[in-house]
């Protein structure tokens, strides 16, 4: 028996993809006053931050809470004594919290191991002690794996001088008790688990709901039981397996967030092992390996680092800063002291990245810390009485707000510390000096290290080429497209390439072409459990600086001769830097020893000879680190005729994991020069598999040959330094992708699945990195090298004198095979233009018969019959069917406003749904059609260039309206007009990026719809800047389901390994719809190595999905809707068999409506009209509507064929029943032959009664909403536009205020609301988050109190004031007021904020207007509208990607420039009244178009700031006001130069207009 | 990709013919290629299609974007080698082919395609203009040897790349020239024959051994072609011509269009051809609208017909073919060709009756008009038509091989009469008969010499697989 019923690895389920988010705080009495109210105050915490965890299937069990208290002396010596145990004094002796198992045998043998481990370690066991637990209330999956909790109690030895070394000593003699029970026959040890074992902290904690943990152990209500601290947790896991060992705290810390490094840094400690050594430690160092255990939570793995660090030596401040260092790199903000500190201890160890707000504690002193770019919310509260309370957000105790002296928030990588001891809060700036400067570490670094750039050069020889460059190009399997589309573009303007229309080229491992390693695995990214990062807005926080050579002992904490460190600035290597590495013995005086290890071996050995040489390479890769070598130069050089290579992949990870293995990784740094790296994915896969630098030697040859393609004049080191811009720019992307931020981080992290590789090959050389389906192996893998090297030296004619065609980024008929072919493309549209079932047929035929040239997984199916075969009469009708069928998520902007109305025109008639994509909807398309119609007639006639008459019936509405990153057009309205909202968190083109609609294609109508200026670019953020976690998204189908609740809300994923853990995650943060795509769909523009290199086919992702959310009993919930490249009714039925209700479908439409794919979306030339704005094209336009619904009938027809030769009658009797598919027994393919496909179609083993298919709707849980009240009293105002004012307290419990009102607002007047002032709402107390989301006109909302995360998000015209409370002391202006991503996406409306705004305030604004009195990083981030006043401090990265809309700063100590990211603004001064009308600012004039700024800026700054203390009563504001004079010179006016032009560029267009009448 | 926005801003510029009195002068070609200038911004319009439907509208794969970029940038040496890499003969296909690439252009859909045959044309002129055409022979011999038995564009494209890879090739020819249809076939006007002369040369530079006037199966036995060489193609066209089955039929002056043709070309060719079938001054009719048909309405014109008239049985296509449903393929509709611009009356739908003269000589075709229902023909009564003729060429197109050469080898035949192969698979380009392979119009019947030339390279690949286990010819 376990506690935890996390299932097994089956088929594609694998529990170490599981994910955790949560809430988390603590108080603590900074004094140490210890008291058994503070235990009370905590549970209280974790009730009211119950809805930042879940609940799964079984209502009564939580996904795991607990707390974590001082060790609770009275109380333990008061039930010990009653037990006949005798405690010593506190400190000299510890408790150890255990999980035993039910069993009493094995239980047994768990507490054997426990004594005997005490002994072992010369310490005494005092005795065992029942914990009284009351599982009445727990539910019954969570009861079927409840542990047997006991406490351990144990004397300190008299080996031990002090509470520190007795504290060791119980952190060694847990981990080898650990280690033995691991080690007990028969599964004895299975669910035995140890939450604590301290002598000064204990936890309970368990696969708990909040509110049953204090329920649940008895001694927490024990009024003798107290603490000065207490830590809580309420965790939100992606599964519903009860697991008890999984809930926090841990033995140090409590996590919100997730650890995205975690593999490079689980990794990197195991490789480490050798290389470490401690004075504090000793011998027992070595008794705590393995110190982190796989298969555990990022969190207790985190926690399991962070215990060694304390136990050798590091303070836990220190160690904390090591962990989860600030951003140091690019800050010039940073003092030198604290950058030196940071510096230095980067070479120490990567960081450990990731969202994280990490409250930690050894009982003495308790603080938290965030990541460096501040992703989760920390907020903290002090009152008078020494009282600090931290937790995720405000409101969860109930404070007098009379007794709060502060209020403020952990802003990012910043820490604060109670010093329980000391008695006082120890802030940020003391703590972190005091560190930086009790070591000289400056002076250190200086001494110690050396910057390759900065050595001196040292001569190359000039030929590097033995062979013809052609050859040598050859050899690595270059082809005419790694020049065309690869290399040119990035030598001639330092930029990846742009593709389109995603990726519909043979998987490699089916492929008849040989291809390179490199194309086998794909990009990790993420999607919902942690946030991608945008590596150009938030620069700031990126870093490519690695360190080559070895790692310095870890724990060499006392050493004072600092370690070696050689740095470049970033990996991509020139020549001469790769000369300059041989040569580093010389260079550092023989400090460095570099040894060029060559990869190649004698082709004449064949394939077969491959392994050997792998394992000669690793043999001296151990003797060069044994002989002192520290640098490793991995070296294909010496490729021949005769020489072949050894892919530099394989040998990069080979060498990597080898010595990793043998512990000697540490020792020696891991370089590679091969000439087969030329594009971004191969960069990241060998720096992913351990390569610290990499010089792409061929490359530069080839950039040398090719200046045909580069610009005249470019010289060929500008060039190289072009190309090495855009690898970096691309590294930035992918690592930023998987929301990594450091390239440290990021060697050895293995952010990479393979497709196509199998399990025991991948487990040699690629070791913990996920294959899914098996396939080829080394011998595979060294064959097609083989063949690639063999077709370079030999005598084909094609070949002598061209490189290979290629064929991936476009159909070439030499090159590779695609799906997409002129023949399918030609049949489709003459089969649906003619509504031709025979065409179509033929069409049907080319894609799924693969027999010839196999494509796609799912190519290699078979359906098997369910029984026999049925009349086809008898199956449900095609009608039915196509209500099941979607178009894809094309916003208007990426296609023609022709391609997308006709889309929606054709959707509608089906019944099926049309997707606006993200770029809001014209409220004209909301009208009904009488029939007769012109097009142009309802969206205006400059708007539509290729018309069409509309029938009766018609509507032009798009049911699923998207909410993507970049919120354009979301207003309430908006939502309100839709059947389905659909959370976009990734798309198959481009996983984990963000997007750039350019200022070209944004046209008047474009422009207006996402509430920008024509003209100027549109940023979409690689993340939604509300999801930076699973509870996030939880939050934001909330806020959404309250702004429309007759919706469904969808959640779209991207096929990758772990989809499914994520799907289960987004079920239970109550999503209606989940769309899993594939990798291959996509049709708009993207990077050529996204669309290439990251996701997986859909068949993988969906069934995965389909397994897990079966296994988590969460699939009856969910509509499962799969989408990418589907185009037959073969694809259809092969996405129901596993799993899918829905379909959705992009490419195929489009090319229905003539797309013939051109593959130039992105450079709007369409010659078809389809994916471009340029009015000329678009009267090229000839899709019609009754095309599109042709091509559904065709699609759904043959599904009825399908159905009726396998005998199943109703659609519904398909899903999920992948028992249905087997594998094509004929596959002969050399490569595909090995693939396996069991875990596809694997079933989880539930019961029958186990939804397999959509069954039941999820329970929103809006029926507690706040709104239901505001909207009944509202009721004379929503219908007789009667003013009201609504009064009442509010509560944190409360979120989404206002929504729902919203909602009734918009419904009844669309988007043009009420008159001003006609809703006003005034509330006490503290808001829930996302308070005033979607605020629609004429409602006011007046907060008396605080604000958490997401105030007025997606404001569309309402007006909110937060003030604080009469009663409270505090100065406003220094003080928080509301959370973090206020105004996120806002569209309209005012906010008048008194006191501090957190992170991220105003992102994407479009046009709202606010004035707040101070705001953290990255304010104003993206905005295009709008007006922002800043009566105070802002953060860094002010302006970032603000494309739009000004802000004024007051800027009173004169640093605002150094905040501010100057990539995209200007800084002026505010002209006064008379010089503006003087100049003539082009705001004067024409601008009452787009908001109030018909005035002067002056005037505007003052009724803004005027407005703010009518409002408020600010006394900041009063005092502005009154010294107006003085401080207008110190407002900063922020511009934005691209909007500048735009708005000149209008005025003179209205000056014309004008002129003209 | 040429330019991006080249397509938007420039139109085609279509080849410029030297005027009707000009070129009726004489029988040499009149179409120069385009200038340098004029070809690279005719490539800028291609848009470099993610799908490149004209490669395979093209029977030979032509890789068409990449050499249209290549003019645009002015690297012409390199689009050369793209455009050899795929066809042995562009200066044929650039002049004489109809282009099925352009109609499955993109640009067609909605505007006029990219000039590919022009730019194509000009590549290859360029090309022999600098001289950059050059044999490329083999590195090292096979030591196998192979007989090429026909020496039109199949069989030449095959001995051409069978020699590349180091056979030994022979190519048989029955007439006393080397070129099959491009030589006697197709008129100098439209094809030069310096042209054949000037491959010939690099060819045997590359080591094919031409033999003419070896008529195989009637001068040279099938079976001494097999004893001697390790492979046999059988690339002799189709030139069994359809024949008018009309009374009358046996009248002097009734002619099919290759008695006619070939000796027109031979004596631009400095031949003597004694009793030669001239159209000078006479009313001349042409039965058949194809190419062939249009050959002879040129040639007659040139020799100074006093009128020339062409019928077609098919009714007239539509001038404007159904784009939607057929784009990117081939689509019937009515084209003109330059020797129709040079005078000449066409007439639709109209089946010849009867032909009647006096002292065996032509004198008057009568015709009947025709309307077609559900593939069937039907005369309209009354539509007679009496028109006078002194010369009668029959242009109907041709139902098969010559028989004899296929009997001779004994290899099975289609239902059509052609050398039985197929063309993909185990076994392609192979006959019944071992080491004996077909390819071009004696396998696949009457077609394009751009589909000869694609025939006559995959056959050598194939024969150079069957005899070397493996091949590296492209596809």
């Amino acid at each position: 028996m376990s506690h935890s019923s996390l299932p097994v690895q089956q088929g594609l389920y694998d529990p170490r993809h599981e994910h955790d988010a949560c809430g988390v705080g603590f108080v603590a009495h900074i004094k140490g006053k210890q008291s058994h109210g503070m235990i009370c105050q905590g549970l209280q915490i974790l009730k009211n931050l119950t809805h930042r965890g879940a609940v799964g299937a079984d209502p009564l069990a939580g996904d795991g809470a607990g707390i974590l208290i001082q060790i609770p002396d009275a109380f333990l010596r008061k039930s010990c004594a009653a037990q006949g145990i005798s405690l010593p004094v506190v400190g000299k002796y510890g408790v150890g919290m255990l999980f035993l198992p039910r069993d009493a045998a094995a239980r047994a043998a768990c507490e054997q191991v426990i004594v005997d481990k005490i002994a072992a370690e010369g310490q005494v066991l005092l005795g065992w002690r029942d914990v009284p637990v009351d599982n009445g209330s727990l539910g019954e999956s969570v009861k079927a794996v409840e542990p047997f909790v006991r406490q351990v109690f144990i004397g300190s030895g008299s080996n031990c001088a002090d509470v520190d070394s007795f504290e060791r000593k119980l952190f060694v003699i847990r981990k080898i008790a650990e280690h033995a029970v691991r080690g007990l026959p028969n599964e004895q040890g299975r669910g035995f688990y140890i939450p604590s074992f301290s002598a000064r902290t204990i936890v309970y904690k368990g696969m708990l709901l909040a509110d049953q943990v204090g329920k649940y152990y008895l001694d927490l209500q024990d009024e003798s039981m107290v603490s000065a601290l207490a830590l809580v947790h309420q965790r939100f896991s992606t599964n519903t397996f009860p697991s008890w060992d999984l809930a926090h705290p841990f033995r140090l810390i409590a996590h919100n967030g997730e650890i995205n490094t975690l593999r490079s840094n689980v990794n990197w400690m195991t490789a480490r092992h050798a290389a470490m050594s401690s004075r504090l430690l000793g011998a027992d160092l070595e008794k705590l390996w393995p110190l982190i255990v796989e298969g555990q939570s990022d969190s207790a793995c985190f926690d399991n680092a962070l215990e060694l660090l304390v136990a050798g030596g590091y303070s836990l401040p220190h160690a904390m800063m090591l962990l989860i260092p600030e951003a140091w790199a690019g800050n010039p903000l940073m003092d030198e002291e604290r950058r030196a500190f940071y510096e230095y201890h980067a070479a120490l160890m990567e960081p450990w990245d990731g969202p994280a707000a990490v409250a930690f504690t050894d009982g003495r002193m308790i603080g938290a810390t965030l990541d460096r770019n501040g992703l989760r919310p920390a907020r903290y509260l002090i009152t008078e009485d020494d009282l600090v309370l931290m937790a995720s957000e405000m409101g969860v105790l109930d404070i007098p707000q009379s007794k709060i002296v502060k209020k403020w928030r952990l802003q990012p990588g910043k820490m604060f510390l109670i010093d329980l001891e000391a008695g006082r809060i120890i802030d940020d700036a003391e703590l972190k000096q005091q560190l930086a400067t009790a070591k000289p570490y400056r002076e250190w670094i200086e001494k110690s290290r050396y910057f390759l750039d900065d050595l001196p050069s040292v001569d190359i020889k000039k030929s590097l080429l033995d062979t013809s460059l052609l050859d040598t190009q050859q050899a690595f399997g270059y082809s005419q497209e790694d020049i065309k589309f690869i290399l040119a573009p990035m030598a001639a303007a330092g930029e990846e390439a742009t593709g389109s229309m995603g990726n519909d080229a043979t998987l490699p491992v089916l492929s008849d072409k040989n291809k390179v390693l490199y194309s086998y695995f794909k990009q990790l990214f993420a999607q919902v459990t942690n946030p991608p990062i945008d590596p150009i807005r938030e620069e700031i926080v990126m870093s490519l600086t690695s360190f080559i050579g070895p790692k310095p002992n870890l724990l060499g904490i006392d050493e004072t001769d600092p370690p070696l460190r050689l740095e470049v600035h970033q990996p991509v290597l020139s020549n001469e830097d790769l000369a300059k590495l041989r040569d580093i013995s010389t260079l550092t005086q023989g400090r460095y020893k570099a040894l060029v290890l060559d990869i190649t071996y004698p082709a004449a050995e064949g394939a077969a000879g491959c392994e050997g040489a792998i394992k000669a390479l690793s043999a001296a890769a151990d003797r060069a680190v044994a002989d002192g070598y520290n640098v490793l130069i991995l070296s294909d050089r010496a490729i021949s005729s005769v020489r072949v290579a050894i892919p530099a992949l394989l040998a990069c990870a080979g060498v990597h994991h080898h010595l990793v293995r043998e512990g000697l990784r540490t020792s020696t740094g891991l370089v590679v020069d091969s000439g087969s790296v030329r594009e971004t994915h191969h960069f990241a896969l060998l720096a992913g598999y351990g390569a610290e630098a990499i010089c792409p030697w061929l490359a530069y040859e080839t950039i040398a040959a090719m200046s045909d393609y580069l610009p005249a004049g470019l010289s060929n080191k500008d060039a190289n330094k072009r190309f090495i811009k855009a690898i970096n720019k691309g590294l930035l992307k992918v690592m930023s992708k998987m929301g990594i931020s450091t390239y440290q981080s990021y060697c050895g992290g293995q952010i990479f699945e393979a497709i196509g590789l199998n399990a025991d090959f991948v487990s040699q050389y690629f070791t913990g990195t996920a294959t899914q389906i098996e396939g080829i192996g080394l011998h595979e893998v060294a064959e097609e090298a083989m063949r690639i090297h063999q077709a370079a030296f030999g005598n084909d004619p094609v070949l002598s004198n061209a490189l290979e065609a290629g064929g991936e980024y476009a159909y070439r008929v030499r090159g590779e095979e695609h799906m997409w072919t002129p023949d399918v493309v030609a049949k489709l549209q003459h089969a649906t233009r003619s509504n031709n079932g025979q065409a179509y047929k033929e069409y049907a035929k080319l894609i799924n018969d693969q027999t010839q040239h196999m494509k796609t997984l799912r190519g290699l199916f078979e359906i098997k019959p369910a029984g026999a075969p049925v009349p086809l009469a008898e199956v449900e009708p095609a009608k039915e069917i196509v209500k099941r069928f979607a178009t894809g998520a094309m916003s208007l902007g990426s296609i023609s406003t022709e391609a997308h109305t006709a889309l929606a025109i054709a959707m509608n008639r089906i019944g099926g749904k049309s997707n606006t994509g993200e770029g809001g909807e014209d409220p004209m398309r909301f009208k009904s059609i009488k029939g007769g119609e012109k097009l142009s007639e309802i969206i205006g006639k400059g708007r539509i260039e290729a018309d069409l008459t509309l029938l009766p019936g018609d509507s032009l509405r798009s049911k699923i309206k998207q909410v993507a990153s970049g919120r354009f057009g979301v207003t309430a309205e908006y939502l309100a007009s839709a059947d389905q909202i659909q959370i976009k968190m990734a798309q198959g083109a481009k996983p984990g990026e963000g997007g750039q609609l350019p200022g070209h294609k944004v046209s008047e109508y474009i422009a207006k719809l996402r509430f920008a200026i024509p003209g100027v670019g549109l940023i979409s953020p690689p993340p939604h800047h509300d999801i930076y976690s699973i509870e996030d998204l939880a939050q934001l189908i909330h806020d959404l389901k309250n702004a429309n609740p007759h919706a469904s809300i969808s959640v779209k994923l991207v096929s990758e390994v772990g989809v499914g853990t994520v799907a289960a995650g987004v079920a239970k943060a109550k999503a209606d719809h989940i769309t899993v795509a594939g990798h291959d769909g996509g049709t708009g523009a993207s990077p050529l190595s996204s669309i290439k290199h990251a996701g997986t086919p859909w068949e993988l992702g969906l069934a995965e999905a389909q397994q897990t959310l079966v296994l988590n009993r969460l699939r009856g919930r969910i509509v499962l809707q799969v989408d990418g490249q589907l185009k037959t009714g073969r694809d259809v039925l092969i996405g129901a068999l596993l799993g899918a209700d829905e379909f959705g479908f992009a490419t195929a439409p489009l090319v229905v409506e003539g797309c013939i794919m051109m593959r130039k979306c992105h450079l709007n030339t369409c010659p078809v009209g389809v994916a471009t704005q340029d009015p000329e094209l678009r009267k090229k336009f000839t899709g019609q509507p009754e095309h599109v619904v042709n091509y559904f009938f065709f699609v759904a027809e043959e599904v009825r064929e399908y159905m009726a030769q396998i005998g199943i009658r109703k659609f519904d009797d398909l899903i999920g029943r992948s028992e249905l598919l087997d594998a094509k027994h004929v596959i002969a393919h050399w490569k595909a032959k090995g693939l396996d496909f069991s875990k596809i179609f694997h079933q989880p083993d539930v019961p029958v009664s186990v939804a397999r298919r959509h069954a039941e709707e999820q329970d929103h849980g809006l029926t507690q909403a706040l709104d239901h009240r505001l909207i009944a009293e509202a009721m004379p105002a929503l219908e007789s536009k009667l003013p009201v004012i609504i009064e009442g307290r509010i509560r944190n419990v409360n979120r989404t205020v206002g929504a729902m009102l919203s909602h009734e607002v918009a419904k009844r007047y669309g988007q043009t609301g009420l008159p001003n002032d006609t809703i006003t709402v005034k509330l006490q107390g503290t808001a829930g988050q996302s308070f005033g989301a979607f605020l629609a006109h004429g409602i006011t909302l007046e907060l008396s109190g605080e604000g958490n995360d997401y105030v007025g998000k997606g404001l569309c015209g309402g007006r909110i004031v937060v003030l604080p409370p009469k009663e409270c002391n505090i100065v406003a202006e220094e003080n928080i007021i509301v959370g973090n991503t206020v105004l996120y996406g806002a569209t309209s409306g005012e906010c008048y904020f008194r006191g501090v705004a957190g992170e991220r305030f105003a992102v994407r604004n479009s046009g709202a207007i606010a004035v707040v009195e101070g705001l953290g990083d990255h304010g104003c981030e993206y905005m295009t509208g709008g007006i922002v006043v800043v009566l105070g401090q802002t953060g860094r990265n002010f302006a970032a990607g603000m494309s739009g809309g000004i802000a004024y700063v007051l800027d009173e100590d004169g640093g605002f420039e150094h905040r501010c990211n100057l990539a995209m603004v200007q800084l002026e001064p505010i002209p006064d009244e008379a010089a503006a009308s003087d100049l003539g600012e082009v705001e004067t004039h024409g601008r009452v178009h787009f908001n109030h700024l018909a005035k002067a800026d002056e005037q505007v700054l003052r009724d803004m700031v005027s407005a703010h203390l009518r409002y408020t009563n600010s006394i900041r504001a009063q005092d502005i006001l009154n010294n107006w004079a003085r401080y207008l010179p110190k407002f900063v006016k922020v511009m934005p130069t691209e909007y500048r032009r735009a708005l000149q560029e209008v005025a003179a267009e209205q000056t014309k207009q004008l002129e003209a009448v | 990709m040429g330019k991006i926005t080249g397509f938007m801003e420039f139109r085609r510029l279509s080849e410029h013919s030297l005027p009707v009195a000009e070129r009726l002068k004489n029988y040499q070609e009149f179409i120069p290629r385009l200038t340098d200038q004029q070809t690279s911004v005719q490539g800028s319009r291609c848009m470099d299609c993610g799908i490149p439907f004209c490669t395979t509208g093209c029977p030979v794969n032509n890789i068409i974007p990449d050499w249209n970029d290549l003019v645009y940038r002015g690297n012409w040496k390199q689009a050369l080698d793209v455009l050899h890499s795929t066809n042995n003969f562009p200066e044929f296909t650039g002049r004489i082919c109809p282009a099925p690439c352009e109609a499955a252009c993109t640009l067609t859909i909605n505007d006029d395609a990219v000039g590919i045959k022009s730019i194509e044309h000009a590549i290859i002129d360029k090309g022999w203009e600098e001289g950059w055409v050059t044999p490329q022979p083999a590195q090292t011999k096979t030591g196998k040897k192979i007989a090429v038995v026909g020496s039109g564009p199949a069989g030449l494209a095959c001995a051409q790349q069978l020699a590349r890879v180091g056979h030994d090739v022979v190519v048989f020819e029955k007439n006393d020239r080397i070129g099959g249809l491009l030589r006697y076939g197709i008129p100098d006007f439209k094809l030069e024959k310096s042209h054949i002369d000037r491959r010939m040369e690099q060819m045997r530079a590359e080591g094919v051994k031409f033999r003419v006037n070896q008529h195989i199966g009637v001068q040279v036995s099938a079976q001494k072609l097999k004893d001697e060489f390790d492979a046999v193609i059988l690339t002799g066209g189709a030139e069994q011509p359809r024949d008018l089955p009309v009374p009358g039929r046996e009248l002097q002056g009734v002619h099919f269009a290759m008695e006619f043709l070939p000796q027109q070309n031979r004596i631009v060719a400095g031949d003597v051809v004694p009793d030669q079938i001239k159209a000078t001054g006479k009313h001349v009719v042409v039965i058949g609208g194809g190419d062939t048909g249009s050959d002879c309405v040129g040639t007659s014109n040139r020799q100074g017909a006093a009128s020339v008239t062409q019928f077609e049985v098919m009714p007239r296509p539509p001038e404007q073919e159904n784009k939607p449903l057929i784009w990117p393929y081939w689509p019937m509709k009515l084209r003109s060709s330059s020797s129709h611009e040079e005078g000449c009356q066409r007439d639709w739908a109209v089946a010849t009756k009867e032909l009647t003269g006096k002292n065996g000589k032509i004198e008057k075709l009568h015709a009947v008009r025709v309307e077609w229902k559900d593939g069937k023909m039907q005369e309209v009564p009354g539509s007679e038509i009496e028109m006078k003729a002194d010369l009668v060429l029959l242009a109907m197109g041709f139902v098969s091989p010559m028989q004899q050469i296929l009997e001779a080898f004994g290899v099975e035949k289609d239902g059509r009469g052609n050398a039985k192969a197929v063309t993909d698979g185990a076994g392609y380009y192979q006959t019944s008969v071992n080491k004996v392979f077909a390819a071009g119009d004696m396998r696949r019947g009457q077609s394009l010499v751009v589909w000869a030339i694609r025939e006559g390279r995959q056959a050598a690949r194939a024969v150079d697989e069957y005899l070397m286990g493996s091949s590296s010819l492209p596809l």
